[in-house]
């Protein structure tokens, strides 16, 4: 295995990636003392930045500018912060107005919006950056009055002072109060939870507006003054190259002004562009008229025979054989070997593809002494690191405008085609030019999620108590990015569901045997949590059902009575890199989502045949998430969803509306990669190119009713989770333990399309 | 060359007139309300009104609308107050938003053809629009809510 390279926006993964190469790339870079483990945002590349002064302002006119450092993709995280900022404040919330932050890192903090971290991170910052700001206003006011500072209170936009009934609006006191010092941390007074305003209430999404009239304005909406467009035709096989290539007849289609080859990368690949022409032209359809009429020789590189139906094979069989063991309590073989009965399945899931709606897309203009992009990513930090290395510039010369994300889930983590974008305007001599991927290009060239085969066996005393637990999990790993040859989970990888188990059962073993990747991995909403909810939980009903025992009773007797899991207890060395302290497993909080959807669905009704109720149940992003999924199966074995209730806990929910709308959206994300979802490969390449190949669920796929319960959503004792993945995994179990309950056909391998024509 | 109008406004192009509304509309007329999802007439994300008729705009070639009359997101109201937008608005419906400008305009023809769609009906006429996000439940809801009033 080869050493890590510089990977300096993944830092904090190259840590985790369990490499000794990657450790020591680190060790000698930080100071002794840096080296105690940070936590949270704390912990993350660039840290959290909490002073007022970098992020709010307030105009005479008394409007507060609230500057967003995290990207806007539909998680609502707009309207979340402009809700903590008017809040704390004291403010109106419609005179909040939220601009977005440029990339900067070391200015801003960290901006990598991914890991449903955004609010689980930066509300507490928030608060303090408004409660500082509310202070110094109320210490302005004081002394235009006179008075002591404690007699003085925000109160809706202004400060008044009872006593004297005098009032000062915010914009009559922003001047003065901007000139104070920020008073410290530890002077700061954060308003009560019971005086909240608009923090735990629902307000209207910030963007309504532009939403419904087409104003908003996405990456792929970014209009810079005498731009070109450009695609690119990238290599159909990863690790591919351009033999030769003739471009003569694109030449002559109407409005194609340049044709220029890209570089293939050199390894690591990391999230560089996949080489290939690039087609630049005066319109996107001349673009892709002009590409069409490339004639490329590729060579197709080592991945050329990766085959998704013979590597299901490779993947089945590894799981077969004892692997790398990551978790280990208690002596399984031996309780295997001494129990009443013992019961195995393997579950599969397929490479998945992000398809984000709005696809990849970028504006740059490259000059001789700067960038500017203009793009929506969720890690805008990413670009920076790369044009700055890519044109040798002080990154302060890359300017990255981040415009709104026309969803993300994970692709648009990587920068690789704004480095297009980029590439395409430095050989124009500095015209903008934005890059556009077709969907066929989104599909084709994904970071993919991983394809795994999962199996697990189970052994069971005589009372009908699980003794034994082994779990082996076999999916390729997002390190094969960074470090070519990579063949494992990384641990964060692992600690997505696999040996994060929090079940009580005192013979535990995970393993992880070698898989080798042979495309891109990157990561999907919920990333290894998909694989490994959907085997557990699948496994769980499985159990139950050769016992005899209820699903949800048999569920809660495997997760054991209601205590806190320390994460090393579990062999869990990432925790979504939060403290373990703060954030032990509760298995009393699973149990109270798990009876809350129950309750909600009303579980254990009977059911006409052909209907079914199925539950899982799963903590991810340090979230706990339950759901009960009803199924209608027709007897031609078409599947309907007429309802779903999902049951969370993140603890304190600061925007319901969104909370509730992310959950709404995972379920169909959930059901829609249950059902369809697969891109699977034929020498080496991908067999689906749009939306007709790669489906999708529609609304006429959808569950009829998706009830969303927050449960504990006022605990503002309890340190919050995330939001955006979180409802994700448990959705795909639970909708074939329901088709098992309404058919008795268990479904093993996904997407389940027609698996049940004819059978049922 | 090509003469038609955009919310009112008439167009001449004289481009490539196999040049596809949709990049008509985003690159040349620089209305971006309009989105690009799928280029080939499977997601609805770029769907306008032609002649007032929902239409997917990535499969209408700007040679062959001599004449027709196309409303696009930017022209479906003058303040953005058509009951579906509003609707859409009251229910939050939106989460990243990509979809619904082709969703809004999918919407309003269903309105207008079919004032009270019943379930079927929404299913059958919003099933060409995908959203990623999954705000489905959410868009039957806002239909139902401006049923009657578009
Ligand atoms: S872009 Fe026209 S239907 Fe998808
Ligand atoms: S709201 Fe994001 S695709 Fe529909």
């Amino acid at each position: 295995m080869t050493r890590t390279p510089e990977i300096t926006n993944v830092a904090r993964r190259s840590v985790l990636l369990g490499l000794a190469a990657g450790s020591f790339v680190l060790a000698i870079r930080l100071p002794a003392r840096a080296q105690e483990k940070k936590f949270g945002g704390e912990g993350m590349p660039g840290g959290v930045k909490d002073d007022p002064k970098l992020f709010l302002s307030i105009a005479d006119d008394g409007t507060v500018n609230l500057l967003c450092i995290r990207a806007e993709m539909g998680q609502g995280i707009r309207t979340g912060f402009q809700t903590v900022i008017a809040d704390e404040l004291g403010a109106d919330l419609n005179r909040v107005k939220v601009l977005q932050a440029p990339g900067n890192q070391a200015k801003f903090g960290n901006q990598d919006t991914d890991g449903s971290r955004s609010m689980r991170h930066h509300f507490l910052p928030l608060r303090r950056i408004a409660a500082a700001t509310r202070q110094m206003l109320a210490e302005e006011a004081a002394a235009k009055w006179g008075v002591p500072v404690t007699e003085v209170k925000a109160d809706n936009h202004g400060m008044v002072h009872g006593p004297s009934n005098r009032r000062l609006e915010f914009g009559a006191l922003a001047k003065g109060a901007a000139a104070r010092p920020v008073p410290p941390a530890d002077k700061l007074v954060l308003k009560p939870v019971s005086e909240f305003r608009y923090i735990g209430k629902d307000v209207p999404l910030i963007d309504n507006l532009d939403f419904t009239t087409g104003k908003a304005v996405y990456g792929i909406d970014a209009r810079v003054e005498g731009m070109a467009y450009a695609v690119v035709a990238r290599p159909p096989v990863l690790g591919g190259k351009v033999k030769s290539f003739d471009a003569a007849k694109t030449m002559k289609v109407p409005g194609v002004l340049k044709v220029i080859t890209i570089d293939p990368p050199t390894p690591p690949i990391v999230f560089q562009p996949l080489g290939g022409v690039a087609v630049i032209a005066e319109n996107t359809f001349a673009a892709i008229k002009g590409r069409s009429q490339l004639e490329i020789q590729w060579d197709d590189g080592p991945n050329a025979s990766y085959d998704s139906v013979q590597y299901r094979k490779t993947l089945e069989e590894a799981a077969a054989k004892p692997g790398q063991v990551v978790r280990n309590n208690g002596d399984v073989d031996k309780a295997l070997a001494g129990a009443a009965k013992r019961l195995s399945a393997e579950y599969y899931v397929p490479h998945l593809a992000q398809a984000p709606m709005e696809p990849p897309s970028a504006t740059a203009r490259v000059t001789a002494d700067a960038c500017e992009v203009w793009v929506g990513i969720q890690n805008a930090e990413a670009i920076r690191t790369d044009l700055s290395k890519r044109f040798n510039m002080p990154i302060d010369k890359v300017t990255v405008n981040n415009l709104l994300l026309g969803g993300g889930f994970g692709r648009k983590s990587k920068p690789d085609f704004a480095s297009e974008a980029a590439i395409c305007s430095h050989a124009m001599g500095g015209r903008p030019v934005k890059l556009t991927f077709t969907r066929e290009d989104d599909l084709q060239h994904s970071f993919f999620h991983t394809v795994s085969a999962e199996r697990v066996e189970a052994g069971v005393d005589a009372n009908g108590k699980a003794v034994a637990w082994l779990h082996r999990t076999v999916a390729p790993t997002i390190a094969a990015l960074f470090v070519p040859g990579a063949d494992h989970e990384m641990p964060l990888e692992l600690a997505m569901g696999a040996v994060d188990n929090p079940f009580d059962i005192a013979n535990f073993r995970v393993e992880n045997p070698a898989a080798a990747a042979h495309t891109r991995v990157g990561w999907f909403r919920s990333v290894s949590n998909i694989p490994h909810a959907f085997a557990i939980q699948s496994f769980a009903a499985e159990l139950a059902a050769s016992l005899g025992k209820d699903p949800k009773d048999f569920l809660l007797e495997l997760i054991g009575p209601p205590r806190l899991i320390d994460a090393a207890a579990m062999s869990d060395g990432w925790l979504y890199g939060e403290d373990p302290k703060v954030y032990p497993y509760d298995t009393g909080r699973l149990r109270a989502v798990i009876e809350k959807a129950a309750s909600e669905a009303g579980w254990g009704r009977q059911m006409p045949k052909g209907r079914g109720l199925g539950i899982s149940a799963h903590r991810s992003f340090v979230s706990y998430t339950a759901v009960v999924t009803e199924v209608a199966v027709s007897d031609k074995g078409e599947i309907t969803i007429p309802r779903v209730d999902i049951a969370f806990d993140c603890g304190a929910v600061i925007s319901p509306d969104r909370v509730r709308s992310q959950l709404e959206g995972a379920v169909v994300q959930g059901i829609s990669l249950a059902m369809l979802g697969e891109i699977s490969f034929k020498n080496g390449r991908p067999q689906q190119t749009n939306f007709d190949g790669y489906e999708l669920t529609r609304i006429d796929g959808a569950p009829t009713e998706i009830r969303a319960h927050l449960v504990n959503s006022a605990a503002y004792d309890k340190p919050l989770g995330g939001v955006g993945e979180p409802g994700v995994p448990p959705v795909a179990p639970a909708l074939t333990n329901a088709i098992f309950a309404a058919t008795g056909k268990r479904i093993r391998s996904l997407p389940i399309r027609d698996q049940l024509a004819g059978k049922v | 060359m090509s003469k038609f109008t955009v919310n009112g406004k008439a167009q001449d192009f004289n481009g490539d007139p196999e040049t596809p509304l949709l990049w008509y509309l985003r690159d040349i007329a620089g209305m971006t309300g309009t989105k690009f999802g799928c280029g080939q007439a499977l997601c609805g994300a770029c769907t306008v009104h032609l002649d007032g008729t929902a239409t997917r705009s990535c499969q209408v070639q700007v040679g062959s609308i001599d004449g027709k009359s196309v409303i696009t997101i930017e022209g479906l109201s003058a303040d953005g107050n058509h009951p579906v937008q509003k609707a859409w608005r009251d229910l939050n419906v939106a989460q990243c938003g990509y979809c619904q400008t082709g969703q809004i305009m999918q919407a309003a023809s269903l309105l207008k053809d079919t004032p009270k769609p019943t379930d079927q009906q929404i299913l059958d006429a919003m099933s060409g629009n995908i959203c990623r996000c999954g705000t489905y439940p959410r868009i039957r809801a806002a239909i139902k809510r401006a049923s009657g009033a578009a």
